[in-house]
C-alpha cells in the first residue's frame, strides 16, 4: 500500500466517523461542527485527486461561509433535542428503506458499464502542466457557458427572494437610517458660545452662574 | 536540504527540511507577536504623550516576557456548565489558521515553505476558518455575554471577508494568476520600471483601501473592535477565558495582524520588490528587508488607527461593510475589466 492509499483510508475513516456523528450527535452545535470536519476531510480527498481548486473552494465556501451561518441559526434557536428524538425508532424503518434504495441507485449508476468508470483516466497527467483554475475557468466560460449562466440566474433569483422575504419591515420600528446619522455635522449638534473670562469673585458668583446658563 | 536527504533518504529528508522551515517561520513569528504587543503599547503611549511600559528591563523591553510568564502561571478556569472539549478546542481553532496561512507566504524569491499554484485561494480558505475559534469560544463558555460577543464579532468577520475577497479579485485579474510569487513578480514590470509606481496599490487604489480597512475589521482591531469593547461590554467572545487560553486568542489576533500586513505588502505593495527602479543597482534589488519594511509600515498604521479613531457603532460597521465596501469593490472590478480590455491597459 503506498502513501496515498494510507492517507486515503485515514481520511475516509475520519469522514465516515464525522458523517456518522453529524446524524447521531445529541447536541445540534456539535453536529454542525462534525459537519465542518466532514467537509474538511472531503476536501482532503479532493486534494488527493489533485483537484486543488475544488478542494480549496469547498473549504472556502462550505466551511468558511455556509456552515458558519448554520451554526448561527443552530445556536440561536433553542432546539429541544428530546422532542426531536421522540419518534426516532418508529420512523427508523422507513428511513432505512429510503436510504437503502438511494444506496442501491448510486451503486447501480456507478457500476453500470455505461458509466465507464474503469475506463476513466486519472486526470493528474493532463492537469499537471496547466493550472487547475485555468482549465476549470476555460471550461465554464466556453463549453458550459449556458448551464453556468442559468445556475447563476437561479441563484440570483433565490437571493432576491430571500432578501425580499426579510424586507417586510415593521411600521412602528424606531430604527434610524444610519445614512442620515453619519451625515450629521458638528454644527447640527453643538453650539459654541464664546464668552469673556469671568473673575471668581465671591460677591458675583451667582451672577456669573447666570451668565453661563445664558 | 541535499545533506538531509542524503542522510535520511529522499522523503524523510524533505519532511525534516519542511519541518525546519516551519520552525524558522513560527519561532520568529511568535517573537514578533510578543514584541508587537510592546510596540503597540509604546506607540500608543507616545501618541498620547506618555511613556508606556518602562519598568521591566531596559526601557521596558522585557515587558512581553513578563506578561507571558504571568499568563502562563495563571489557572485556566473551566466554567462548570461549559462544553469542556470545545472550550479548550476554541483557542486552538483560532490560532491554527493564523499560523497555517504562513505556509505559502513568499518572503523573497524562492524563500517560502511551499509554492503552490493556488496560494491566494489557499490563504482565503485558511483565514476563513479563523471565525470558528470565535464562534466556538463564545458558545462553549455557556455564558450569555460571551455568546453575544461571539455573534457580533463573527458576523463582522464574515461580512468583511466578502469585501476582502472582492478586493483580491481585482488583484488576481491584473496578475492573471493565483500564485503569490507571480503576483509579486507582475508588480515588478510595467511602465514605471518596477518601482513603487508600478505596484498594484496605484491602479487598484480603491481596492487597496478597502483591503486595508477590511483587514483592520477582520482582525477585530480598533476602530472595529466591538469584540473587545472594553467601555461597553466586558470583552466579547473570550470573556470566560483566563490564563494561557485567553492569551492564545491575543496571540492569534496579533499573528493575524502580521499576516494581514504581509498580505497587503504582497498584494498591493510589491512584496519583496524595491521601491526604486530595478536599474538602480543595489537600491533597486528586491530583498526580504523591503518586505519587512513594508509590513512594519502597515503594522504601524494598525497601531496609529487604534490611537486615533473612536470605536464604530455596531450597525455602522455593518453598513460600512455591506453598503459601502462591497459596492465599491464591485464597481472597481468592473472598471478594471473594461480598463484591461481597452488600449490603455497597463497589463499587457
Amino acid at each position: 500500500m503506498d502513501f496515498q492509499a494510507v492517507v486515503f483510508y485515514i481520511l475516509s475513516a475520519i469522514l465516515i466517523f464525522a458523517g456518522f456523528r453529524v446524524v447521531t450527535a445529541k447536541n445540534p452545535v456539535h453536529a454542525a461542527l462534525y459537519l465542518v470536519l466532514a467537509f474538511f476531510t472531503a476536501s482532503g480527498h479532493w486534494l488527493l485527486l489533485q483537484a486543488e481548486f475544488l478542494a480549496i473552494a469547498l473549504v472556502l465556501v462550505y466551511v468558511g461561509a455556509v456552515t458558519v451561518l448554520f451554526l448561527f441559526v443552530v445556536m440561536m434557536l433553542d432546539i429541544n433535542v428530546e422532542k426531536l428524538r421522540a419518534g426516532f425508532w418508529s420512523h427508523f424503518p422507513q428511513a432505512a428503506i429510503v436510504a437503502l434504495i438511494m444506496m442501491a441507485e448510486i451503486i447501480l449508476v456507478l457500476s453500470s458499464p455505461e458509466a465507464g468508470l474503469s475506463k476513466l483516466q486519472p486526470a493528474a497527467d493532463a492537469m499537471a502542466k496547466i493550472s487547475n483554475v485555468k482549465v476549470l475557468g476555460g471550461q465554464l466560460y466556453t463549453t458550459y457557458l449556458l448551464p453556468f449562466e442559468a445556475a447563476a440566474v437561479i441563484l440570483l433569483v433565490a437571493m432576491v427572494a430571500a432578501i425580499g422575504i426579510t424586507q417586510r419591515q415593521r411600521k412602528d420600528s424606531k430604527a434610524v437610517d444610519p445614512g442620515v446619522q453619519v451625515r450629521v455635522r458638528r454644527d447640527d449638534r453643538v453650539r459654541i458660545v464664546k464668552m469673556e473670562a469671568v473673575k471668581p469673585e465671591v460677591a458675583t458668583a451667582s451672577e456669573s452662574n447666570n451668565e453661563q446658563q445664558a | 536540504m541535499e545533506l538531509l536527504q542524503s542522510l535520511l533518504g529522499a522523503d524523510a529528508g524533505l519532511a525534516v527540511w519542511t519541518l525546519l522551515k516551519i520552525l524558522v517561520i513560527v519561532g520568529p513569528m511568535m517573537g514578533a507577536v510578543a514584541y508587537l504587543t510592546l510596540a503597540e503599547r509604546k506607540v500608543i503611549g507616545y501618541m498620547q504623550i506618555r511613556i508606556g511600559p518602562n519598568r521591566v528591563g531596559p526601557k521596558g523591553l522585557l515587558q512581553p516576557l513578563a506578561d507571558g510568564v504571568k499568563l502562563l502561571m495563571k489557572e485556566i478556569i473551566l466554567p462548570t456548565k461549559s462544553s469542556k472539549g470545545l472550550f479548550l478546542l476554541a483557542p486552538v481553532l483560532s490560532i491554527m489558521p493564523a499560523l497555517a496561512a504562513w505556509a505559502v507566504i513568499p518572503f523573497d524569491e524562492g524563500l517560502q515553505v511551499t509554492n503552490i499554484d493556488a496560494s491566494l485561494l489557499y490563504i482565503m480558505a485558511i483565514t476563513s476558518m479563523g471565525v470558528y475559534g470565535v464562534i466556538v469560544a463564545g458558545w462553549a463558555g455557556n455564558s450569555k455575554y460571551s455568546f453575544l460577543g461571539a455573534l457580533r464579532s463573527s458576523a463582522q468577520i464574515v461580512s468583511y471577508e466578502i469585501a476582502m475577497g472582492f478586493a483580491l479579485v481585482g488583484v488576481l485579474m491584473v496578475s492573471s494568476s493565483l500564485n503569490l510569487v507571480d503576483i509579486v513578480k507582475q508588480q515588478g514590470v510595467g511602465i514605471a520600471g518596477g518601482s513603487i509606481l508600478s505596484w498594484n496599490w496605484l491602479p487598484l487604489f480603491p481596492l487597496f483601501l478597502v483591503y486595508l480597512i477590511s483587514g483592520v475589521a477582520e482582525t477585530n482591531r480598533a476602530p472595529f473592535d466591538v469584540a473587545e469593547g472594553e467601555s461597553e461590554i466586558v470583552a466579547g467572545f473570550h470573556v470566560e477565558y483566563s490564563g494561557m487560553a485567553f492569551a492564545i486568542f491575543f496571540l492569534a489576533e496579533y499573528a493575524n495582524m502580521i499576516l494581514i500586513a504581509a498580505l497587503t505588502s504582497i498584494m498591493f505593495l510589491g512584496g519583496w520588490l524595491s521601491p526604486f527602479p530595478a536599474s538602480w543597482g543595489i537600491l533597486g534589488a528586491g530583498s526580504i528587508l523591503w518586505l519587512f519594511a513594508k509590513m512594519s509600515v502597515v503594522l504601524f498604521l494598525f497601531l496609529w488607527f487604534r490611537a486615533t479613531f473612536p470605536r464604530y457603532r455596531y450597525d455602522q460597521i455593518m453598513r460600512l461593510g455591506w453598503k459601502v465596501f462591497i459596492p465599491v469593490t464591485l464597481v472597481w472590478v468592473l472598471v478594471l475589466g473594461v480598463w484591461m480590455l481597452s488600449p490603455l491597459s497597463l497589463w499587457k
